[in-house]
């Protein structure tokens, strides 16, 4: 049986890595990506503490967590298809244009 | 005997997620990102979290990566953009990112391995099966499961209208 901390390290490393996505890379679609690889250590986290303390609670939270990726992932691509229709580019640096 | 597997499926896990952030092709990261899901399915279902493990299949390696792959070939993005130049990578900071993400990543695993767990208790073999997550779901989380539909369907509504051309 895998003691809980090996679950809970590879649940920080995916998350660093995510974080990491989300930070460096400027393609919108790939930082979106980088969130769904965030949501899904939190998910590793949960269920490796549902299962260490014997409960369903935990994974009733990362179906909702599942819930909350799927509207995010559709609305977010959506908003992405229209920012396309302004300007042919993915990149978010081309979107600064809120910044003064 | 199950480190055995655990350790295979965990390294192919992180290196499939650094292919994500690494790759410059949308395409190939999210041909990374589906090998990923399903390794988390895996690991998932060594948990003895069945029905979770199936809905990631179902939900994320299918429904989600769908919806991505997608939106990657409506656009047609083949790598990064090269009339739309982007600014130059600020090196420096890069570099300080990747730093500060990495210390991060220390303090939380030094934290994960300075504290005590108590062994893994024995579970049920019915632990984890849809029989038995869906009891709790309709019972003590039927709430914030009709929160979800409305949810959902919120979700859908608003990417018909954010994604038509032109509203009337």
């Amino acid at each position: 049986m895998a003691p809980l901390s090996h679950y809970l390290i590879l649940s920080a490393i995916l998350f660093s890595i995510g974080v990491l996505g989300v930070l460096v890379r400027r393609n919108a679609i790939v930082v979106f990506m980088s969130v769904e690889i965030m949501l899904n250590a939190v998910n590793i986290s949960l269920i490796a503490f549902d299962r260490n303390m014997n409960l369903h609670d935990g994974q009733i939270f990362s179906f909702m967590v599942m819930c909350v990726a799927a509207a995010e992932v559709s609305v977010g691509l959506a908003i992405i298809i229209s920012l396309f229709r302004n300007k042919p580019t993915v990149n978010l640096d081309e979107f600064n244009i809120l910044k003064w | 005997m199950e480190l055995l597997i655990f350790y295979p499926i965990a390294i192919l896990c992180v290196a499939l997620a650094l292919g994500v952030v690494l790759n410059t092709s949308p395409i190939n990261s999210a041909i990374c990102l589906i090998g990923m899901m399903l390794g988390l399915a895996g690991i998932f279902a060594m948990q003895q979290a069945h029905f979770i493990a199936i809905l990631q299949i179902i939900i994320y390696a299918g429904a989600i990566m769908v919806l991505f792959m997608f939106v990657i070939m409506l656009l047609n993005l083949k790598g990064d953009d090269v009339e739309w130049k982007s600014r130059d990578r600020n090196k420096l900071l890069t570099g300080l990112t990747a730093v500060l993400v990495l210390g991060g990543l220390y303090k939380i695993v030094d934290a994960i391995l300075a504290t005590d767990y108590k062994d893994q208790p024995k579970v049920a073999d019915s632990f984890g099966t849809a029989a038995e997550v869906g009891e709790s779901l309709f019972t003590d989380f039927v709430l914030p499961f009709e929160v979800a539909s409305v949810l959902l369907l919120a979700a859908m509504v608003g990417a018909v209208v954010l994604a038509k051309t032109k509203l009337d």
